[in-house]
């Protein structure tokens, strides 16, 4: 394990840390969702005809949608039209280095402990800041350049690459897939977009760190990653947002194309609001994130942390439709509080050789309910396709409770698959062994549960694994009494 | 003196274990708690490394002049105590190095000493591991997950070893070794031998003893000690067995 009982120590204050509003001049679009504030938000960013027609479809085709209701998870009715779908920085020049970004903003950014300039430096991370909806600042960019990588945020990428954006958009996660798909499809804000040529292999961790700021907003980024045969990158998303007491809905859309021999690696470690302990509060987090195997020998990677957020609901799926593709899948996902989760991941096999992994560690604490929900589809064409599945829950007390919904459906007899669930409880004779050595009850906590996680903190990224953990130490706080 | 514990009673699950022990170490002494299963032996460490289970209802306990019973199990083992584990517990996932340095570390800082970075914590660690014959492998797994139950005792040893205590109490730690492994542990056992550090050696069985000379043997019967002595003791429990022992406790 990487990080150190003091690192997680230092971590050891109760409220949520992040709960901060960084004071910058908003440019907010009036409340509530029509045809007219679609329209808006494709001029305000100056986009091309065929996009507004794009979002208009998307838009039309929500309003008969209903919002889905399967989830294992309750949360008060969302007022759509009580949201405003639009907010930028006033000021949207384009910067060249960091020095140039808003003083506040590089505040916020200390303050939540991301030093960029040094991350740059000591880590090799390029950073395309979002800062609430509108790119505020992109490095590395000249050098990804360079290699003829395109790392943007969504806004530029339609100026600066429509041909791209028209070709991929859309074509994982149609305007129709869902009901938050279709919302995101016609006011999707801003997001990053990624395209790495033929035979690139993308020389760093591309990293964005989003953050959800302005009072009723909701985000709706929409993120498109392409890779080109034979290609690779990796790309780290990490979310923290300001503390608010009334709920915030979030609705993404992340979109990934693998062709031919490429490898997209995808980390998101996600700490938005919780909530209070009481259940006030918090972040929805409503979103979708699919990647095709496009081509052969392609291979997606999905790894999530999920400490954040009231309310999680959230497939990182996989279509592999290349023969010998792979899809894999590793999560963590902690509930604490009140906090709901319901996730997991579909692999739908269609190529011939196919395997996908899905590891899925859910942790769940105080009256906090988590819900592993994965779905396997073999295809009827997908001959000799494997799935390993693992799903363990970690329970910390006794009034949460975590539920597991596994779903198979297998057209080719071919096909192995293999399941494997646990469900276990944090011992207090673990702990007391801990303890017996010297080591705080908190820490020991900690360790227990870093150790649980391990299978998929070895996915991430070096400096990922340490934030991921120390952001599961701060989750957990006080879940022990 | 370094223990005092004074009619110490003990419940568990609503029954009383421990009805009433008495028991004074000095620095440097080794102690042997001798008893048949049941006898309440566990209850008497784990109560005085404070497992949350065992509720102290009498008694009192000074541990180099504190009051024990006052501190918390994590505070009990940074200030010296220390329990080898008659069962010890698996924890998935965490690498044994990486645990006992925390463990270490944790203990140096409440001493006020620089915390041991990898570096030095492995020289420390090295050592021991040579001391024990234990196999560097040791270390990368995960703390006693998958370990032989002889492979745990080692460990429980090893970790003793690494963090020093003061007071150790060793819960049949025999137990599951056979005869070269028994000899190795109590090689390590003694080599720790000092007048700085006391031992409380918990055993069914007297085979132990041959190798840990133990200053002074202890009878534990239905919670009481009912019978104390040197280690000749020891040997006379080995011939006539724990039969009659109480009986013997009951008339004095
Ligand atoms: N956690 C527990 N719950 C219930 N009973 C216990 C527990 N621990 C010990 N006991 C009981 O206490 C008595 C003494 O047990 P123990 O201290 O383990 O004995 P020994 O170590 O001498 O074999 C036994 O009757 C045992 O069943
Ligand atoms: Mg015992």
């Amino acid at each position: 394990m990487s990080t150190t009982t003091e690192q997680i120590e230092k971590l050891a204050n109760t409220e949520y840390k992040y709960g901060f509003v960084t004071d910058v001049e908003q440019d907010i679009a009036p409340k509530g969702l029509n045809e007219d504030i679609v329209r808006l938000i494709s001029s305000k960013k100056g986009e091309p005809e065929w996009l507004l027609e794009w979002r208009l479809k998307a838009f039309r085709a929500w309003l008969k949608m209903e919002e889905p209701k399967w989830q294992n998870v309750q949360y008060a009715p969302i007022d759509y039209q009580g949201t405003s779908y639009y907010a930028a920085p006033k000021e949207k020049k384009k910067l060249n280095s960091l020095d140039e970004v808003d003083p506040e903003i590089r505040a916020t950014f200390d303050k939540l402990g991301i030093p960029i300039e040094e991350q740059k430096l000591l880590s090799n991370v390029a950073v395309d800041a979002v800062f609430d909806s509108v790119s505020v600042a992109t490095t590395f960019r000249s050098k990804l350049a360079e290699l003829g990588i395109i790392f943007c945020s969504f806004s530029e990428a339609v100026k600066d690459h429509p041909e791209l954006v028209q070709q991929y958009i859309g074509s994982v996660v149609p305007h129709t897939d869902n009901y938050f798909a279709a919302l995101n499809s016609a006011v999707f804000s801003d997001g990053s977009f990624v395209y790495i040529p033929r035979g690139v292999k993308c020389p760093m961790e591309l990293s964005t760190y989003f953050r959800i700021n302005a009072q009723n907003t909701g985000q709706f980024e929409r993120t498109l990653i392409v890779a080109d045969e034979g290609a690779s990158v990796s790309y780290l998303e990490g979310c923290t947002a300001p503390k608010r007491d009334e709920n915030q809905l979030h609705a993404a859309v992340v979109e990934l194309v693998a062709h031919t021999d490429a490898t997209i690696k995808y980390s998101t470690v996600q700490n938005w609001y919780p909530g209070d302990k009481h259940g006030t509060g918090g972040i929805y987090n409503f979103v979708t994130k699919r990647g095709i195997c496009k081509g052969d020998r392609s291979k997606i990677t999905w790894t999530q942390v999920e400490t954040g957020s009231s309310v999680t609901w959230k497939y990182p799926s996989c279509i592999l439709q290349g023969h010998d593709s792979v899809g894999e899948f590793y999560s963590v996902a902690v509930t604490n509080n009140f906090q709901q989760a319901d996730t997991g991941t579909k692999m739908i096999h269609l190529g011939r050789n196919t395997r996908s992994t899905i590891v899925s560690k859910g942790i769940s604490a105080g009256r906090g309910q988590n819900t592993y929900r994965g779905a396997v589809k073999i295809g009827k064409n997908a001959r000799n396709a494997r799935n390993y599945s693992q799903c363990d829950s970690l329970l910390i007390g006794d009034r949460c409770g975590a539920h597991t919904f596994p779903y198979l459906e297998i057209k080719n007899t071919t096909a192995k698959v293999e399941h494997e669930a646990s469900t276990s409880k944090i011992g207090e004779d673990q702990i007391f062994y801990c303890e017996s050595r010297g080591i705080a009850k908190e820490d020991a906590i900690n360790m227990i549960v870093s150790g649980f996680c391990k299978e998929v903190f070895r996915e991430l990224p070096m400096e990922f694994a340490v934030e991921a953990q120390k952001l599961l130490g701060i989750s957990l706080e006080g879940s022990v009494g | 003196m370094l223990l005092e514990v004074k009619n110490l009673k003990v419940r568990v699950a609503d029954k009383e274990i421990l009805k009433g022990i008495n028991l004074t170490v000095q620095p440097g002494e080794v102690h042997a708690i001798m008893g048949p299963n049941g006898s309440g032996k566990s209850t008497f460490a784990r109560a005085l490394s404070g497992h949350p289970g065992y509720e102290i209802t009498e008694g009192e306990v000074r541990y180099n002049g504190k009051d024990l019973l006052d501190m918390d199990p994590d505070e009990r083992a940074r200030d010296g105590v220390f329990m080898a584990f008659q069962y010890p517990v698996e924890i998935p996932g965490v690498n044994n190095a990486y645990f006992l340095k925390a463990a270490l570390n944790a203990k140096r800082k409440q001493q006020g000493l620089d915390e041991l970075d990898a570096i030095d914590f492995m020289k420390v660690v090295k050592e021991k591991l040579e001391v024990l014959h234990i196999d560097d492998s040791m270390l990368q797994r995960s703390v006693n997950e998958g370990f032989s139950g002889g492979e745990k005792k080692r460990n429980e040893i090893f970790h003793m070893a690494v963090l020093e205590p003061a007071l150790a109490l060793l819960d049949e730690t025999d137990s599951g070794l056979d005869i070269d492994a028994l000899r190795v542990v109590s090689e390590g056992v003694n080599a720790m031998r000092s007048p700085e550090r006391s031992f409380v050696v918990v055993t069914h069985y007297q085979r132990l003893l041959n190798y840990i000379v133990p200053d002074y043997v202890h009878v534990l019967s239905e919670g009481r000690i009912v019978r104390s002595g040197g280690k000749a003791l020891a040997l006379e429990l080995e011939e006539k067995g724990y039969a009659g022992q109480a009986a013997v406790g009951a008339r004095r």
